[in-house]
């Protein structure tokens, strides 16, 4: 049972580290617990401290439970009662920053695949654009981020187009770089094929250096798509912020709720995890007709 | 006047790279980095020209030339927030996770039930954003470089752990029969042929570390840091629209980026000189 | 020089695997003695099993049935004597370490001293004709120098028994030829008992004082020749009618057991 093979020690890693993080929150909250027991005069035992470390209200490890729970309450039971966009949804906050994320991660995909056909087929560009797109990927783009909404903000442009800026910026350079990669993995075998051919220069990238060129751009819109939610976040906090997932993670920490930050926080992770997985998805269908074994 | 001044350089600019490009000496390596070279000095006074002709307020964008006299006045704050944010934040985080990670790799190397498991769970965390932990991280070790270390340490983990592990595995079997011939144990397989093995892909992580580090200690004091670093000056500096200071900082971080890892590029190339990557093969 | 004691032993030796495909038996009913001093091809079609064997005389995989005897013991306990020397098809050697570094590889293992160490490199890198060349890297030389790096170090500790798997294979037959030639003169020279398998029957008859023929499905032996060739042997001796009937002998063995069944 080769599919049992890999889900068992998968299972087993994620079930350890769920034991791990329910003792710690005990480890961690203890200290509160017993301070607030001595206050009232009272003396716990060992199964009350434990059930109090994973009930609190401000704790500092929050136990998976209390965060799944919080999690329910501003998403699920939300949508339920037909609230799923107001102000204190998970579900319209985490919209906020999706909507970031998307716009900007199309902008900087398809802005980056533009440039890095320029490249591989004018020399000039090669040679003066990539060195930049390379190094770029060493600096610390997402400092700039304040500045982005700053700015734009006061000239007039607010809300969305700010943030998917950042997060084009952000999904820009992997695909730049990823891309000329994969538009020029074709061998000089290949290449020299289609010359006998006397094919056009355009005939060449349509059947031959884009076909190529998939699979690195599917690693790349991969690490893209994670900046771009990254860059959505970071830039919902210069602001003041007060919509969106990162927002609500700095309130959570201005106000000390601590379930809020986590809920925030899986929140977004959860994001993260579903948008991946769908570009991984769409991979291994696009692989797959494509015949190309993974 | 401006206008016609930026026109005539860019113009200048791309004639130059164009010959350059194009000519004999194309391939020369002086030519590879003269071209970039000239590219970005010609984007730095095309900014300039047009700042000025449009009249762009500084606190929309300075030009770089008030950006350098900015820097240049403000050398000791911008020290004190390099060492605050990329000395004591990014590389003690760095070096705690990467060496963690390298560690645990090693010994979890006999079990592959724990690989199994390990590597595909490292490979997700290592999507998520991280960096939303740091008011997390702020809220347990308090506004000091000690919780941004703590988000330096939780980015560069999983990658550098995932790395670390395909590098340990990147023996093919003649390898290690051969090894299996010599009668080696596992001490000896694992220092005279696994972990040399393992190089190129360490360094790999390494180097993704490096982007990691910096981005991580930087955002984290986005969300909350004593009075010095170059997250919390350039917060408090686009909240007062000192947009220059801005920029300056910026610099220190793009330098502070390129040249981390650009010396663990150095190290690379010292100790995987034999990887067809690094002959120039690829 | 070619005494009468079996260094290498098999009775019966059987190997099967289980696959998802059913059962392969990689080896059945294999029966061989190998002398000290001899010089043992092992020639036939993929799947015949010739390089099973090498791996079973090397303890790198174990059979399913019958016994093996190496030097008098299991090839474990063998193996564990550093009782030979293995040379792989490609030179595998590790790109990060010099020619010599490569060499003093096993050494380092066995614990040799460092005299010792840097006297053995000398010696074998003059035996395969590879003088002056320990400071280069495996990059820097062609695919049969490499190939010959590969076999000095499997001399560099003083093996007994040298286990040689298509070591040829992957080069052109210029230098396969003067590589022949040159692995002669080291046996010669050396006096080690050799088991070299092969595809190659002008090869195979060339260098061997005995041929062992094979044929797949299950691997067994079709056929063992013993050379009648002189121990002298120029390679002109190629065109001779004596190595042409032995060749023939080779192919009649190959055909009989291959039985074209695909």
């Amino acid at each position: 049972m080769p599919m049992m093979n890999r889900i068992v020690p998968i299972i087993t890693i994620i079930a350890a580290i769920i034991v791990v993080w329910y003792a710690s929150a005990v480890l961690m909250n203890t200290k509160w617990a017993t301070d607030q027991a001595a206050r009232k005069g009272v003396e716990l035992t060992t199964v009350e401290l434990i059930k109090d470390t994973w009930s609190q209200d401000r704790p500092r490890l929050p136990a998976p439970h209390q965060v799944l729970f919080d999690l329910w309450k501003s998403t699920g039971e939300m949508a339920l009662k037909g609230k799923a966009f107001s102000k204190r949804s998970l579900i319209y906050h985490g919209w906020i920053t999706l909507s970031s994320t998307l716009l900007g991660f199309v902008i900087g995909t398809l802005a980056g695949i533009l440039l890095a056909i320029g490249i591989v087929y004018n020399r000039v560009m090669d040679m003066s654009v990539m060195p930049w797109a390379i190094t770029s990927q060493t600096i610390p783009i997402l400092a700039i981020a304040p500045m982005i909404i700053v700015v734009l903000n006061s000239i007039g442009i607010q809300g969305l187009i700010p943030k998917a800026i950042i997060s084009a910026y952000l999904s820009f350079f992997p695909v730049v770089v990823g891309m000329v990669k994969g538009l020029r993995s074709p061998t000089l075998e290949q290449l020299d094929l289609l010359t006998t051919y006397n094919a056009s220069r355009r005939e060449q990238l349509w059947k031959l250096r884009f076909p190529s060129s998939i699979s690195y751009l599917f690693t790349a819109l991969k690490i893209g798509m994670a900046a771009s939610l990254v860059g959505a976040i970071v830039g919902e906090l210069p602001t003041g912020a007060i919509q969106g997932l990162g927002a609500r993670m700095l309130t959570g920490s201005y106000y000390g709720q601590m379930i809020q930050m986590w809920s925030a926080l899986f929140a977004a992770a959860i994001l993260a995890a579903v948008l991946v997985g769908i570009i991984s998805m769409i991979q291994s269908r696009v692989l797959g007709r494509l015949g190309i074994q993974l | 006047m401006w206008f016609v001044i930026a026109f005539v350089i860019w113009a200048l600019g791309f004639w130059i790279n164009h010959k350059l490009a194009n000519g004999e000496y194309g391939q020369s390596r002086a030519t590879r980095i003269a071209i970039p070279t000239i590219f970005g000095l010609t984007i730095l006074f095309v900014w300039e020209c047009l700042v000025r002709g449009f009249d762009v307020p500084m606190v929309i964008l300075p030009p770089p030339t008030a950006i350098a006299v900015r820097f240049g006045t403000s050398l000791d704050i911008l020290w004190i927030d390099f060492v605050q944010t990329f000395i004591k934040g990014a590389l003690s985080g760095y070096v705690i996770g990467c060496g963690s990670a390298f560690i645990i790799a090693i010994l979890i190397d006999g079990s592959r039930f724990l690989k199994k498991g390990l590597l595909p769970v490292g490979n997700f965390i290592a999507a998520l954003p991280i960096v939303g932990t740091a008011p997390i991280f702020v809220m347990w070790f308090g506004f000091d470089w000690q919780s941004k270390a703590a988000v330096v340490v939780a980015m560069v983990f999983f990658p550098m752990l995932v790395n670390t592990v395909q590098g340990l595995a990147a023996t093919n079997l003649m390898q290690r029969d051969l090894m299996a011939t010599y009668s080696a144990n596992y001490i000896q397989s694992l220092l005279k042929l696994r972990l040399p093995a393992a190089m190129p892909a360490v360094f790999n992580g390494l180097k993704v570390a490096t982007t990691l580090a910096l981005i991580g200690a930087i955002v984290a004091e986005f969300f909350g840091s004593p009075i010095k670093g170059m997250g919390f000056r350039i917060s408090t500096e686009v909240g007062k629209l000192g947009l220059d200071m801005v920029w300056a900082e910026i610099t220190v971080a793009a330098i502070a980026g390129s040249a981390f890892y650009g010396i663990v590029s150095i190290i690379e190339k010292a100790l995987t000189f034999w990887h067809p990557s690094q002959r120039g093969h690829a | 020089m070619v005494s009468n004691s079996p260094v290498i032993e098999a009775k019966n030796l059987g190997l099967t695997f289980e696959t998802n495909d059913g059962p392969v038996h990689a080896l059945k009913d294999f029966n061989l003695a190998i002398n000290k001093g001899d010089f043992v091809s092992f020639i036939g079609p993929s799947g015949c099993g010739k390089t099973t064997f090498l791996r079973v005389m090397a303890a790198l995989e174990q059979p399913t049935s019958g016994t093996i005897t190496v030097n008098n013991v299991s090839p474990d306990e063998a193996r564990r004597q550093r009782a030979y020397g293995y040379v792989f098809q490609h030179a595998g050697l590790y790109p990060w370490r010099t020619i010599a570094g490569n060499i003093k590889l096993p050494l380092e293992i066995m614990g040799f001293s460092k005299a010792e160490k840097d006297e053995r490199v000398s010696h074998v890198l003059k035996l395969v004709d590879l003088e002056g060349f320990g400071r280069k890297y495996p990059w820097q030389l062609s695919g049969g120098m490499q190939q010959r790096a590969s076999i000095a170090r499997a001399l560099a500790f003083d093996a007994d028994i040298l286990l040689m798997d298509e070591p040829f294979g992957a080069l052109d037959e210029i230098v396969r030829d003067h590589l022949n030639e040159q692995l002669l003169t080291l046996w010669e020279a050396t006096e080690k008992t050799i088991a070299f398998v092969t595809h190659s029957i002008p090869e195979a008859v060339y260098l061997s004082t005995k041929i062992v023929v094979m044929s797949p499905r299950p691997g067994r032996i079709t056929d063992v020749i013993d050379s009648p060739l002189p121990r002298e042997r120029p390679l002109d001796i190629r065109d001779t009618p004596e190595f042409l009937e032995v060749a023939n002998r080779v192919r009649n063995g190959l055909r009989a057991g291959h039985a074209y069944d695909e």
